[in-house]
């Protein structure tokens, strides 16, 4: 039934296009409120005294305190902080840049077989779960007299950003016109210098992306640093906060500060870079 | 630098660009893949001699009620996380594509969860649920009051919850990007022809987004068959393994238990049903080979 009149609207975006999607309206709202409470509890709870924890309103805050924050950076959260910060720059800077190599090498020189080859490698790669190579790998820390080390961390963290990051990588530089390339080799340089000088810096965003996205995996990560490390020297955050909640699993404010700070450097820098994470959680992902 | 565009030696120069990740990947990748095949057929407790012994831990495992259990466990979460987060997912992911007046509050707020550790997200859950000290006991909930942890089918599905807590945020992310890059002309076309927005959802937008739910749903069924943080701090596979999934069996197998002979061969069980289970789903879209190989994460 032709309807002459509603073609004539302006052009926007398709799903805002008609009234108001109700269904998808409740569904969001809700989940955002179920995505909502317990955040905005574990905040007001971590403020809270001991004390206080049984007896307030759980929603409401009370006796605000910084005591569980004094509290968690006296238990050592500082040295937890760093080794986390230690490990994610430490894996991740390489692994995006010999990932961004590979990716060159795969988009610049595809005929090659070798690169073919490693480029099937790679992408079988993607299908390759940590946790069931996570024994030989233990076997392998322990033959190189690494465990219980940073390098223990990072190297197997390396690896396993490798396949994510080529493909991500690799579509990128494909994006990039092939005569800017054809005119940098006209000019002389050598492939080494257009991959820096050219591909680089176009290829920027993604190098961001893939780096956030990385660098959030490894600060996250739990089963290589619970396999590979022991002493609490070496601890990173999530396990520190798994330990800490062992010890001191009755006193709820304080671990929830732990908690809180564990997350709060991630969300400062979610807050600046938000679009490039988002991007990157979906990039290689989407159709 | 002028002259001199050999382009022959310059593509034999990009070879070696390759290397480095392609040695870091084979060393803490696939030597790794071939040896959890070797070290299956080996009896070892982790730190002494590796000898080995040829199909017993296979035979051992094989025959094992507990792999049983552990793969029906893992198949349960895995379905029911399915059926909770892929519906909700497309449903929010269609809200979120829309235009919003409070755009990049809401953004910081509601993919907060893609940032936080599972750990983080699972001590948060134990206290929260906690029958005597949680919310629902302090508010009085009487709903809430329950033993979510110790009970059996509650922490089933109290495990259900949590991890699509964790992750409708990311599946209905790609959802989001799916549904902007559908041409407006089919909304407006459908318009034309008096479709209704159910209608709409129905005929374009669900049909649009089949690829993307097949790639959604290869990570929710590959992401279930490795699923072990999460539950390792929630529940340590309790009350009474009724929620050991099969990473956590390796684990408890191996690390705790030390026999890295059996954990090895459920590490291999775990590749081998994911990367199935996974061609299976691509399978059901109808993608060919090549196509499907391009999406394995």
């Amino acid at each position: 039934m032709p309807r002459p009149g509603r073609t004539q609207a302006p052009r926007r975006r398709p799903a805002t296009a008609q009234r108001p999607n109700y269904l998808g309206g409740v569904a969001g709202y809700v989940w955002l409120a179920i995505i909502i409470i317990p955040i905005y509890w574990v905040v007001i709870t971590s403020f809270k005294p001991q004390s206080a924890y049984y007896t307030s309103n759980p929603m409401l805050p009370a006796e605000p305190t910084l005591e569980n924050y004094q509290a968690v950076l006296e238990a050592d959260f500082l040295r937890y902080f760093t080794n986390s910060v230690i490990v994610t720059i430490g894996a991740t800077v390489p692994a995006v840049l010999v990932s961004f190599m590979a990716a060159f090498a795969i988009v610049r020189g595809g005929r090659s077989p070798f690169l073919r080859f490693s480029n099937t490698i790679f992408l079988m790669g993607l299908a390759l779960p940590l946790q069931a190579v996570i024994i030989p790998v233990y076997l392998i820390i322990i033959r190189l007299s690494l465990y219980d080390s940073h390098l223990a961390l990072i190297l197997p963290s390396i690896a396993f950003a490798i396949p994510l990051s080529v493909l991500i990588l690799a579509n990128f530089i494909r994006d990039v016109p092939n005569e800017l390339f054809e005119s940098m080799r006209m000019d002389g340089a050598s492939e080494w210098a257009t991959m820096w000088r050219l591909a680089f810096p176009l290829t920027q965003p993604a190098l961001i992306t893939v780096s956030i996205y990385q660098g959030l995996q490894v600060w996250n990560s739990f089963l290589l640093p619970l396999v590979l490390t022991q002493s609490q020297e070496m601890r990173l955050l999530p396990l520190a906060l798994w330990a800490f909640q062992g010890e001191y699993g009755i006193n709820v404010p304080a671990v929830l500060a732990s908690v809180v700070l564990a997350t709060l450097p991630i969300l400062a820098l979610y807050v600046v870079g938000r679009r490039h994470l988002l991007a990157g959680m979906t990039a290689g992902f989407s159709k | 630098m002028t002259g001199g565009s050999v382009s022959a030696r310059q593509h034999g120069s990009l070879t070696w660009l390759v290397l480095p990740a392609l040695v870091f990947f084979t060393a803490f990748g696939l030597v790794p893949l071939v040896g959890v095949l070797l070290l299956s057929f080996t009896s070892w407790n982790g730190i002494g001699e590796i000898t080995p012994i040829g199909f017993e831990n296979w035979a051992a495992v094989l025959s094992d009620p507990g792999l049983v259990h552990s793969l029906g466990v893992t198949f349960l979460i895995m379905a029911l996380s399915w059926l909770v987060q892929t519906p909700l997912s497309i449903l929010v992911g269609v809200f979120i594509s829309g235009q919003h007046r409070y755009r990049a509050v809401l953004a910081v707020l509601f993919f907060t969860p893609l940032l936080l550790s599972s750990a983080a997200i699972a001590i948060t859950y134990k206290a929260l649920l906690d029958p005597n000290f949680g919310l629902g006991a302090s508010l009085g909930i009487p709903f809430l009051v329950q033993n979510w942890l110790g009970d059996p089918v509650l922490a089933i599905a109290t495990v259900v919850f949590v991890v699509s807590w964790q992750f409708i945020p990311f599946h209905s992310l790609i959802y989001q990007g799916a549904v902007r890059q559908i041409p407006a002309s089919l909304y407006e076309a459908s318009r034309i022809d008096g479709a209704g927005r159910i209608r709409q959802f129905f005929s374009i937008t669900l049909p649009q987004l089949k690829y993307t739910m097949i790639t959604s749903s290869t990570m929710i069924v590959a992401g279930s068959m490795t699923l072990f943080d999460l539950i390792f701090v929630l529940t340590l596979g309790g009350p009474s393994d009724a929620t050991r999934v099969l990473a956590l069996d390796m684990y408890l197998r191996g690390f705790r238990g030390n026999m890295m002979g059996p954990a090895s061969v459920i590490a291999l069980i775990i590749v081998v049903v994911a990367v199935l289970l996974a061609m299976g789903v691509q399978r059901l879209g109808g993608k060919d080979a090549s196509e499907s190989r391009l999406e394995g994460a």
